[in-house]
This record gives C-alpha cells, sequence and structure tokens, in this order.
C-alpha cells in the first residue's frame, strides 16, 4: 500500500522514482485507481493541523488534562481518519478516455473524460490537472462524470493528452491524495488558418459559377454550427434573432462552384507553415461560400467533395502535413 | 472585498465560534464575553451582506483595544488565564477578518486550540460533550470548504463519520500513551487557582462557611462494612496554638511509620481525594502502619508527599481503637496547655471552679462534660457574632454556637483546668451513595472536635458539640440544625427524590473522575497489570500503543476497500446476468443496450438465444419501460440464476 505518514521521507524515494520513471505510454482504457498507484501526503494545511496538536498534546501533558489528551487524540484520529477518506476517494475510480475536437492551433486543446463511480458513495471534489490546467469534479454516487481538461495549442499535429493528476483533498484538506494517469486521447491540432487570407483562387470555368452564383442562390441544404472563420455572409442571423444559436446556412455545392487548392500553385516565396496557413484559411472560405473542393499536396491529394466531413479531412491532411505519425 | 455572502462552511463556522466561545463565559470577564458576542454578532450580521467587510485598521484598533483590557483586568499577559482570554478574543477576530479557505482553517485551529483551553477550567461529561459538539462543528466547516454545494445534513453526517472513525484511536491512545507525571515546566503562579476546604487555622465561622457547600470533599470506598456513623471522624490539620481568638496549626515532625502501635479492629478503604492543594489527606482516626506513598505526623494527620493538586487516589488502612499518645513528648504537652496570657476571665473562673478539689484529670474531664451537657447550648449555623472575649461570650452569654465553638471553647476551659488538649478539625460522617457502594464525604461534614490528653490512656477524642447536640453525629447536620436555620440544598426535606439523582449523577461522575480525569501514570500502570502487561515502561506502552494503532488503521483502510452492491435489485440480477456471460468470454460492453447484447449472445450460443433473448427483453421492459412489480424483478432474477450458458 502506498499510503505513509509524513515523516517517511525515505521510505517515500523509491515510489518517487517509479514514479518518475513511468513509462509514458498511455494506458488502456478504462483506467481503474488501484491503492498501488495512489500516494497520500500531509498537504500544508495538514503539517500545521499536526503541530497545533503537537503543541496540544505538550499543554495536556504539562497541566495534566485528561480531557486535553482526549480532544488532541481524537483529532488525530480524524486526521488519521481523513487520510483513508481521501484515499478511498480515489481508490477504484475508473477514468475514461472520451472525445476531442479537433481544433486550430491557438486554441486550447479539449479533453473530455469520464470519470466512473462503481461505489455506493458519492466521489466529492475531485481535481484533474495537466501541467497547465485543472478541472474540478464531483461524481455522485453509482454514476459517473464527464470532465474537461484542457491545454494549450502551440503546435499543429496530434496533440496527446500526456499525464494527467487525479488529485484530492477531499474531507478535511489535511491530506493530498492523487494518482497519476495517462489516458490514451489525443487531439488534432489544426494548422491555425491565416487571418487575412487573399481571395479563394478561382481558376477556369469556376468563374463562371461563381457569377452565376451571385446571380441566383445555391440551393440552401441546411444549417450547422458557426464556426471561427466562417463567413458573415451566411450567418442564419433569423434563427439567430430568434433566440437560437448562431448557425450557418449551407449551401450544396454544385458543379459550377468547385475550388482546387494546389500546394503547388502557392507563391514559392511561403515557407511550409505559411503555406498550410493559407490553405486552412482557403478551406474554410470554400466551405464557408458551401463549394465543394479539391485539394493537392506534395505528398498526398484529395478529390473534390463538400461538407464538414470533406473538410475535416482536408484539414488533417494540412494538420498531419511532413508528420511522421500520420496515422499513428 | 468580500466576493459573496457566507457560503456553508462560513456558517458552520459560526456555529463552531458560538460553540466554543459560549462555554468560556463562566469564567472571562463579562465585558470580554460582550465583546465575543458583538464581534460574533457582526460577522452573522456580514454574512447577509455581500460586500461588506470591515476595514482592517478598525480591526487592529478592535483588537489592540482586547488586548489592552486582558493586560488591565489580569495585570500580565502570559500564563492560563489572559491567555485564554487572547484565544477567544482572536477567534472573534479572525473570524471578521478571513476571507478565504485559508483563514477558515486558521480559525478552526484557533477553535481547537480555545476547546483545549476549556479543559483548564472544568473537565466535568457536560463540558466534554460540549468540546465534542463543537470539533464536530469545527470538522464540519473544514468538510463545507471542499462541499460547498452539499447539504448540511450531508456535512454533519460525513464529520459523525470521521469522528467516530477517530474514536478507536482516541480510546487506544488515551490508555496507552505513555503518561508522564506533569508538569514538564514550571507552571505559571494561576495554574492552581484556590479551592475550597479546612485550612490551617480556624477562627469563629470558618467551619459553618464550609458547612453550606454540597461539594464532594473525598470519597471512600471501603473494602468491607463501614464504620458505624459514630466512629467516622476523618482527621485533619490538628490544631494546637491559640492567640486569643484564631486557633492554628502547630508544625508537627513527619516519619515513616506512626509514633503510636496500632492495634485493634482495622477499616480497609481506598481514598479518593478532591485537590484542595494541600500535603494532608483525610483518613479514619489512626492510620495503620504500612501504607504506600504518605507520611505519618507527629499529632497522627496523614500527609501526602506533595500537595494534592489532582484528584488523588490512597489505599489506607484505619485502627479506631489504637491508643495514641500513651508516650506523648512534654513539649506537645506544654503546647496544649499553653494559653493567652489574658482574656475570658469567666472561662478562668470556670475552670478553677472544675479543678477545684485536686480531681484527677479524668473527673476534670467528666465535669466539664456535666458543664457542656447541661448548660442548654444550641447548635447553629448562623451564632451571634462574638466581639471580645469570644469564649467567655460563648459559654456564658450567647450560648449558641456552631462545632468551632463547641470545640475551642471545650479546649480552652480544659486548658485552663490544667488538663491538656488541642482541636481537631477534619470531617465527620458520610453518606453511602446506594448506586456504587462508596462513602461520599462533602465539605458540608467539615467539623471540629477536641482531643485531650490522659496519663493513662494518651489521647481521647471528645467532641463537644455531640453533647450538646447529639443529633448531629448520629444523623447528620441538618437533623441537629434549628428550624429555620439554613441548611444546603440536599440537606432540606422533600428533596429526597433530588438526592436520589444525585447520587445516580455522582456515582457516574466517580467512574468519570476515577477513569477519564484521573487516569495518570500510576493508574496506567494499574490497568496494564489487569491486563498482563506487569512492569509496563513506555518502551513496552509505545510497542502496545503502536500494535494498536495499526491494528485499528488497517480496519480502516479495509473500510475503504468495500464497494457496497447495488441496493437496486434489477440492477443486481441484471449485474448477475452480465457477469455471466463474462465468465464465458463475452462481456457486455458498457454502451451496448440488452437488445444489442442479447443479439451478440445469440450468435455465440444460438441453442440459448430465445432465452437469452427473453432475459434482455424482460430486463429492458422493467428497467425502461414500467417499474414493474417485486415479484417480476425476482422472477427475472431466478430465471437468471437458473441460466447455465453451453
Amino acid at each position: 500500500m502506498s499510503v505513509f505518514p509524513a515523516s517517511t521521507a525515505a521510505a517515500l524515494k523509491p515510489h518517487l522514482e517509479r514514479w518518475l520513471r513511468r513509462p509514458l505510454r498511455p494506458e488502456a482504457a478504462p483506467i481503474r485507481l488501484l491503492q498501488r498507484r495512489i500516494y497520500v501526503l500531509p498537504s500544508a494545511a495538514g503539517l500545521a493541523f499536526a503541530a497545533a496538536l503537537l503543541v496540544m498534546l505538550l499543554a495536556s501533558i504539562n497541566y495534566e488534562l485528561s480531557l486535553g489528551f482526549a480532544l488532541t487524540f481524537l483529532l488525530g484520529g480524524v486526521g488519521l481518519a481523513s487520510m483513508v477518506h481521501a484515499f478511498r476517494n480515489l481508490l477504484h475510480l475508473e477514468i475514461r478516455p472520451l472525445r476531442s475536437e479537433p481544433v486550430f492551433c491557438g486554441e486550447p486543446a479539449r479533453f473530455a473524460l469520464l470519470l466512473e463511480n462503481g461505489r455506493e458513495a458519492a466521489r466529492p471534489a475531485l481535481c484533474l490537472a495537466t501541467a497547465e490546467s485543472a478541472a474540478m469534479a464531483d461524481v455522485p454516487a453509482g454514476d459517473s462524470t464527464e470532465a474537461v481538461v484542457e491545454r494549450p495549442t502551440t503546435r499543429r499535429g496530434w496533440l496527446p493528452l500526456g499525464r494527467v493528476t487525479v488529485e484530492t483533498r477531499y474531507p478535511l484538506g489535511l491530506v493530498r491524495a492523487w494518482s497519476t494517469v495517462h489516458p490514451d486521447l489525443r487531439c488534432l491540432v489544426y494548422p491555425a488558418p491565416e487571418t487575412d487570407p487573399p481571395p479563394l483562387p478561382l481558376d477556369g470555368g469556376t468563374r463562371d459559377g461563381n457569377l452565376r452564383r451571385a446571380a441566383g442562390e445555391d440551393d440552401f441544404a441546411g444549417l450547422r454550427q458557426h464556426q471561427r472563420a466562417d463567413s458573415p455572409r451566411h450567418i442564419a442571423w433569423k434563427a439567430f434573432a430568434r433566440g437560437g444559436p448562431l448557425l450557418v446556412k449551407q449551401f450544396s455545392g454544385s458543379a459550377g462552384g468547385e475550388v482546387a487548392l494546389d500546394w503547388h500553385a502557392l507563391p514559392p516565396a511561403l515557407d511550409e507553415e505559411a503555406r498550410l496557413a493559407r490553405l486552412a484559411a482557403w478551406l474554410l472560405a470554400a466551405h464557408g461560400a458551401g463549394r465543394e473542393f479539391s485539394l493537392r499536396m506534395d505528398d498526398a491529394s484529395l478529390p473534390r467533395g463538400g461538407g464538414a466531413r470533406h473538410l475535416h479531412e482536408a484539414l488533417k491532411l494540412l494538420a498531419l502535413h511532413g508528420r511522421r505519425n500520420h496515422e499513428g | 472585498m468580500r466576493a459573496e455572502a457566507h457560503g456553508t462552511a462560513e456558517r458552520w463556522l459560526l456555529a463552531t465560534g458560538l460553540l466554543t466561545v459560549m462555554p468560556h463565559a463562566l469564567h472571562l470577564p463579562a465585558w470580554l464575553i460582550a465583546a465575543c458576542a458583538v464581534l460574533l454578532a457582526t460577522y452573522g450580521w456580514l454574512g447577509r451582506q455581500p460586500h461588506a467587510q470591515p476595514p482592517r485598521v478598525l480591526l487592529l484598533l478592535v483588537a489592540a483595544g482586547i488586548a489592552a483590557g486582558i493586560r488591565l483586568h489580569y495585570e500580565h499577559l502570559f500564563g492560563k488565564d489572559p491567555g485564554v482570554a487572547l484565544l477567544a478574543a482572536l477567534l472573534c477576530l479572525k473570524l471578521l477578518e478571513g476571507r478565504g479557505a485559508r483563514d477558515v482553517r486558521v480559525a478552526v485551529l484557533l477553535a481547537f486550540f480555545l476547546q483545549l483551553g476549556l479543559f483548564f477550567y472544568n473537565q466535568t461529561p457536560a463540558v466534554a460533550a460540549l468540546a465534542l459538539a463543537g470539533t464536530l462543528a469545527a470538522t464540519a466547516t473544514l468538510l463545507a470548504l471542499h462541499r460547498p454545494r452539499a447539504p448540511v445534513r450531508e456535512h454533519l453526517r460525513t464529520a459523525a463519520l470521521l469522528l467516530a472513525q477517530a474514536a478507536p484511536f482516541m480510546l487506544v491512545l488515551f490508555v496507552l500513551f505513555p503518561r508522564v507525571q506533569g508538569p514538564l515546566w514550571g507552571l505559571p503562579a494561576d495554574a492552581h487557582s484556590a479551592v475550597s476546604g479546612l485550612t490551617d487555622t480556624m477562627s469563629p465561622g470558618s467551619i459553618s462557611e464550609l458547612s453550606l457547600s454540597d461539594d464532594i470533599a473525598f470519597r471512600a470506598e471501603f473494602a468491607g462494612p463501614p464504620p458505624p456513623p459514630a466512629q467516622r471522624y476523618w482527621r485533619g490539620p490538628v490544631l494546637t496554638e491559640f492567640d486569643g481568638r484564631t486557633w492554628h496549626l502547630l508544625r508537627p515532625t513527619f516519619d515513616t511509620a506512626p509514633a503510636y502501635r496500632p492495634d485493634g479492629p482495622v477499616y480497609e478503604y481506598r481514598l479518593t481525594l478532591e485537590p484542595h492543594n494541600r500535603r494532608w489527606l483525610l483518613a479514619l482516626d489512626y492510620a495503620d502502619a504500612g501504607l504506600g506513598g504518605v507520611r505519618y505526623a507527629s499529632d497522627f494527620q496523614l500527609f501526602a508527599e506533595r500537595p494534592v493538586r489532582s484528584r488523588a487516589r490512597f489505599t489506607v488502612r484505619s485502627r479506631p481503637q489504637a491508643a495514641v499518645g500513651l508516650a506523648e513528648s512534654e513539649a506537645v504537652l506544654a503546647a496544649a496547655t499553653r494559653l493567652p496570657a489574658q482574656g475570658n476571665p469567666r472561662t478562668h473562673a470556670l475552670a478553677g471552679e472544675l479543678a477545684t478539689g485536686n480531681p484527677s484529670p479524668q473527673q476534670v474531664l467528666q465535669r466539664a462534660l456535666d458543664h457542656f451537657r447541661g448548660g442548654a447550648y444550641t447548635y447553629t449555623l448562623s451564632p451571634p457574632l462574638l466581639e471580645t472575649d469570644p469564649i467567655d461570650g460563648f459559654l456564658f452569654d450567647t450560648r449558641e454556637g456552631f462545632c468551632e465553638h463547641f470545640a475551642g471553647s471545650f479546649v480552652f476551659l480544659m486548658r485552663a483546668a490544667g488538663v491538656p488538649a488541642r482541636v481537631v478539625t477534619g470531617y465527620q460522617g458520610g453518606e453511602i451513595n446506594p448506586v456504587d457502594g462508596a462513602m461520599v464525604v462533602r465539605q458540608s461534614n467539615a467539623h471540629a472536635w477536641a482531643e485531650v490528653w490522659l496519663p493513662s490512656e494518651g489521647w481521647r477524642r471528645i467532641d463537644p458539640t455531640a453533647e450538646a447536640a447529639p443529633m448531629r453525629i448520629e444523623s447528620g447536620l441538618s437533623a441537629s440544625l434549628r428550624e429555620g436555620d439554613p441548611r444546603p440544598l440536599l440537606m432540606r426535606s422533600g428533596f429526597s427524590w433530588l438526592r436520589q439523582f444525585r447520587h445516580r449523577w455522582e456515582a457516574l461522575a466517580n467512574d468519570w473522575n476515577q477513569w477519564v480525569l484521573g487516569y495518570n501514570p500510576d493508574r496506567q500502570r494499574d490497568l496494564l497489570e489487569r491486563l498482563g502487561f506487569a512492569d509496563a515502561d513506555w518502551r513496552m506502552l509505545t510497542m502496545l500503543m503502536s500494535a494498536a494503532a495499526s491494528v485499528l488503521a488497517a480496519a480502516l483502510f479495509g473500510w475503504a476497500f468495500i464497494r457496497r452492491r447495488h441496493a437496486d435489485p434489477l440492477d443486481r440480477a441484471w449485474q448477475t446476468f452480465c457477469a455471466k456471460t463474462a465468465r464465458r468470454g463475452l462481456a457486455r460492453q458498457p454502451w451496448e443496450g440488452p437488445a444489442d447484447f442479447a443479439r451478440r449472445l445469440a450468435a455465440a450460443f444460438p441453442a440459448q438465444a430465445a432465452e437469452l433473448g427473453r432475459i434482455a427483453h424482460d430486463y429492458a421492459q422493467l428497467r425502461y419501460r414500467s417499474p414493474g412489480t417485486p415479484a417480476d424483478v425476482r422472477a427475472l432474477s431466478q430465471r437468471i440464476r437458473r441460466l447455465t450458458l453451453s
């Protein structure tokens, strides 16, 4: 059992080393917190509490206060019991990776985890922390709760969730019980779209389509959630004015509205990331305008198509451009 | 800025503050209690006002004012009383100052200290219960910090659970923690405040004052039958010197053995003495030889090694019929006949009468006793005040007095007639508590009698009060007093039910005193010896304590592993079903509904496809469509139990 009192720093050392050398491989779901991997140590408040108890004990001895002994020992027992409560708050907790929606670079990546409590007692005040942020969660008795942890994104590609510390100071804040888990969850980070991109490149017959489209709208195909970089022209303002969510009108692309994006057609002065940023912006513009598009990269290509799924495929191609772990 | 109105934690903290500070009202100065009440009320009021926060400067000023007040009141800032007063003020101020979780924690620690402070003054079961309630509230306060949105009942439940789990640890540590005889360092002067009891002087009124107190002086548990009431004389200070008004103790010499030959029948008893901050014990006349931890004084008193500052227990044997003082020293006899040169001429004259005709000391004694019997003296708790020549005034004018008048006058008279005599103070009587059979002696039993030295038989006890008011000795104080005299509450007639209750309560309190408050190194050694650990030193105790605490901790961790099963029988049945299929390698996936799962199972066990489908269907119906009767659930449960997959 890896629960030890405050003073045994020596006993702590091997545990600490083992913890530091833990493999970084993600764990298979569900991750079940067993006693071997739960650590319990007094918090700063716990140390202050212990110091106060020592003072109380000395006063009881000196003044021969029998009830002073009793109170001190009772509080000592409460401290010990609170340690077990903290330990129990984590014990047998199951953590499942749920999902992570792709984000554009610069936006925080959000990782949803499912905390499952098989016990007929609530698990309050759980804290899930990554290196950068923390989220609080309460899991009711015999139930499950979704917790979302965030990590900042600084580069495109796959962002693994990495190590998450599940921690609790419940019930009294005197001890901190924690465990580190490595859920198998990663977030796809699209390249950040260029902020002020040149207009969509429209070659050949597409120009006609543009004109034709300008004369009369394409067929209305439905609504979808608003995303960044959607053209304000397509926002369903009427629906929004009625108090609904911010939606974007989508139009079924017609043959004439095709956009062909080509890595090689970009100005040679642009470097790799600038090209990806521009392509991402153009993809969003084309999708926002309801056009079908095709994408040709230097190492892969995507045939003509439309819709959210197609956009995701295209953006994924950009996100993973030049990355070794294409599908990894 | 206080961001919002009080949350649950703050409300709990207010309750903690009230429960902790309130009991101190009994001994803190009234102005300080008023200040604390105002501060607590302000805190409660602020709880309803979002964005209200007293300015820091104001709080500092109030703190400084209170500290100055405490300095003025106690005349110093160090020591027990001013320390507790400061703590109480600090707690109230901290509530007002505190905003964050950290401040709440600090306030809770202060509350714990203050609860300990309460025990300086009072360690009764009631105070223990109050402290327990305060600890419960403090624990709930800490809980509320972590679960601010949970209902109050939930905080209380978890706090009570924590305390209940802590209780066995408390018991083990209380019993086995190696006790040392305190103090560890010099105690401040106010550590042992004044306690009531006999003193080493006696003047008119000093014992009658004690007689109105129902406080217990000591208890005696007799090994055999207790002595009859007439023999219940518990010897205290023996007063020989007289200055005309007050009788004083003559410092006796000490020895490790009695100065007489102890023989005759013996009474053995266990004496539990309330602290009186004096060295003398109160033993029945006359203590047997070979008692442990005591000194024998030359005037037949029994002394402890050091002043009795906490409740102390002594095993004593007494032999009432032992002859004492047969070979008394000349110095003692000379001191026992000394009188002031002037004063009380009428008593001297009476003594002259008694001594006419050269009688033997026995005859003088007899004549004096006759005088007391025939003198129409009245025994009363409120005798008239006597100014000059108090012996004359009592013997010839007022003729009303309490035992100190009788004893003092009688000794004076004997000395004036040339017979050595002295005053003995102590307690007379004692009441058997029918609940636990112990004899209880109260301050109201305080008494003074005389001792006369006769050449042939040594010191003989004479109780002049008994001559004037024989009821006092046979039936106690109440029976011998006049109608309309004030008497202790419990001695008034018509309070028998109260006495009954009092007996029960005192028996309980005695157990509490003996086993909780009086649990000292001696008692610890006794208990361990009874448990089979003779001569347990601190190493042995530490080992035992660690072992017991480890067992408890292991049990507590075992509790942490308990996973209570689902209470819902339908859930339980379905889980049994899933466990059954899982054993055959087909575990239900968490996302699989009963229908999908049944389809997958049917593919794996085609022979039982129909039955499997039926079970899944029934479960889905009961779970999602209609709750169904318990009989339906039972039927499904049985179906699942009968199922064997092949």
